[in-house]
């Protein structure tokens, strides 16, 4: 039973400290593995045979993937902007304020994308957008945009609203009373002090979007592959290691992106 | 009256009507990208299914019929649907071990991090938090790669003399169980570990000196205090899993499908619309059953603790 020796510590598990140990190596070792194969010398994604930045070059050499990665980006840029815009307007309506009628309404409509299927989002657009798409005839980029910036308003929303919360509004106050006009006073008060949250907010709407795999394969018009959607169809396929290259370049993305999120919230904690 | 009360209100419901204006981008974005659809889904299980996919506007239950029954194409006869009710049962069982197995892998975790010194704490959490935000195809095809026939796995048990030839992993109940709790768990070990944090270790201490077993220190002091973060992070994995589509369609190969895949089927290859709309609203049904125990659960903890 319980050691019950002078130093002992409830806190320390030995059993739980063993899972956690086998929970990171298994959360880690694949993704290791999946790097280490991206820069094997020959064709094969389980038999090493030196190293090689070969599978890069070839990833890089494929339009496809130089097509589908541009898509993805340009629709996570301006996906990613809408839902920040939008999501900086809503939290503003919606914080520092005695509740009003519809308030907890509003709320739980903006989180209302989190709660459904991603299938089930994704198939009810494909019904609508493709009732749209015969009325207008207009195919293009902008249901993929307009899908995506849905989806991103709830995860813009969060930091935006959280910063916006742990603001007192004395120094806007002060603007008032110094005779700012209210758009001076948004201008030159409140977004600096806000731009934080929004920087963060726009972060994790980038990373959602450019994410995405099910929504967009079920949106997306022909030739509208994004890198995602590309890589679901290739792996589906069978892959070569092509495909590792693409994914490792993908999570340095990812990683780089969280970090600069993880940055500018901590800066944040400190002013605190 | 004096005119002063009147201006507040009217300052009050201009303020009002400006917080509207401001909400509504996002909202109407919302309703027209996300929310709106739902109703046209709704609409359509109850068509009949046009020729090369889509609808004809004729009403029909068909498609809700065929979602439990099959009609028997020589007598006309109904009977179970089989393959549509296996499926609904697999992906609630296998969403139910992915909860189970994310609880038993990530409470351990988030205990861990919860008890590091502060300095260390913030960098296990970023750990965890960094597959959080990796995409689910990446995460989903690494798991394919190690649980391959020429996998690492099979092939570390090959060379240790376990096994002779190796064993077949991939495109099983197994393989999309293992990469849906691979996947999900980051849901499961972020809000216990924000429960942990309110937990008063001194509680725990007090109830060792007072000779409690460790089972019941487990389950009288800490299980109480952590339990809305356990409930919160089931429903974080739970929901997801349910319609997964991704998992299913790499790790189980054609033949493990999952709700998600039986909907996708239907607006492909299959090209029955209603009776894909049909199984989308079912698969809501069961999640908002999920979500309201949730909502009730929580309502009535917040009432408990005042």
């Amino acid at each position: 039973m319980a050691d019950r020796s002078g130093n002992f510590d409830v806190r320390h598990q030995g059993g739980f400290t063993l899972i956690a140990a086998f929970t990171f190596f298994a959360l880690y070792l694949p993704i290791a593995v999946l790097v280490v194969f991206a820069f094997n010398g020959g064709d094969s994604i389980s038999d090493w045979q030196g190293l090689s930045l070969h599978w890069f070059y070839e990833a890089a050499r494929d339009d496809r993937v130089i097509d589908a990665a541009i898509r993805s980006f340009v629709l996570a840029v301006s996906a990613g902007g809408i839902a920040t815009l939008t999501a900086t307007l809503a939290a503003i309506a919606t914080t520092r304020t005695a509740p009003y009628r519809g308030l907890s309404a509003k709320y739980a409509f903006i989180n209302l994308p989190l709660m459904v299927p991603e299938i089930v989002t994704g198939v009810a657009l494909l019904i609508f957008f493709s009732r749209v798409k015969m009325w207008t005839g207009y195919s293009g980029l902008g249901y993929l945009i307009a899908a995506h910036a849905a989806f991103c308003i709830p995860f813009a929303y969060l930091p935006i609203r959280a910063r916006l919360e742990s603001m007192d509004d004395s120094l806007e106050r002060a603007a008032a009373d110094l005779y700012a006009t209210p758009f001076r006073a948004f201008r030159y008060v409140t977004l600096p002090l806000l731009w934080p949250g929004v920087l963060a907010g726009f972060m994790l709407a980038f990373v959602i979007s450019l994410d995405d795999v099910v929504i967009t394969e079920f949106v997306k018009s022909g030739g509208q592959d994004t890198l995602p959607t590309y890589m679901l169809g290739q792996i589906r396929r069978g892959t070569t290691p092509a495909m590792n290259a693409i994914s490792t370049i993908f999570l340095l993305f990812s990683v780089l992106a969280v970090t600069i999120m993880f940055l500018v919230d901590g800066k944040r904690a400190k002013a605190q | 009256m004096s005119a002063a009360p009147d201006l507040i209100t009217l300052n009050h419901r201009r303020d009002i009507r400006n917080r509207w204006l401001l909400s509504l981008p996002a909202l109407l974005i919302i309703l027209l990208a996300a929310t709106g659809p739902l109703l046209i889904v709704l609409i359509y299980s109850f068509l009949t299914p046009g020729d090369y996919g889509d609808v004809k506007w004729l009403f029909s239950t068909d498609a809700w019929v065929n979602v439990l029954f099959q009609r028997d194409i020589f007598d006309d006869t109904l009977s179970l649907a089989d393959a549509h009710i296996s499926i609904f049962l697999r992906s609630i069982n296998l969403s139910v071990m992915t909860t189970i197995a994310t609880v038993v892998f990530g409470f351990p975790t988030a205990w861990f991090i919860a008890t590091r010194p502060a300095r260390t704490r913030e960098l296990w959490l970023f750990l965890i938090t960094i597959p959080f935000w990796t995409n689910i195809l990446i995460r989903t095809f690494a798991m394919l790669e190690v649980i391959r026939n020429e996998g690492l796995v099979n092939m570390l048990l090959i060379k240790a003399g376990i096994i002779n030839a190796p064993i077949q992993m991939l495109f099983t109940d197994g393989a999309v169980l293992a990469g849906m709790v691979y996947v999900y768990l980051p849901m499961m070990v972020l809000p216990v570990y924000a429960s942990l944090e309110k937990l008063d270790f001194r509680l725990v201490e007090a109830a060792y000196d007072l000779y409690a077993t460790p089972f019941r220190v487990l389950t009288k002091v800490i299980l109480p205090i952590v339990k809305p973060g356990v409930v919160a992070g089931s429903i974080l994995v739970f929901i997801p899993s349910l319609g997964a589509y991704v998992s299913p369609s790499i790790l189980g190969g054609g033949k493990n499908l999952m709700i998600g895949n039986l909907i996708g089927l239907q607006f492909g290859q299959g090209r029955n619309w209603p009776l894909g709309s049909a199984l989308s609203i079912s698969l809501m049904i069961v999640v908002m059953i999920a979500l309201l125990a949730y909502v009730r659960y929580a309502g009535k903890g917040a009432n408990a603790h005042g």
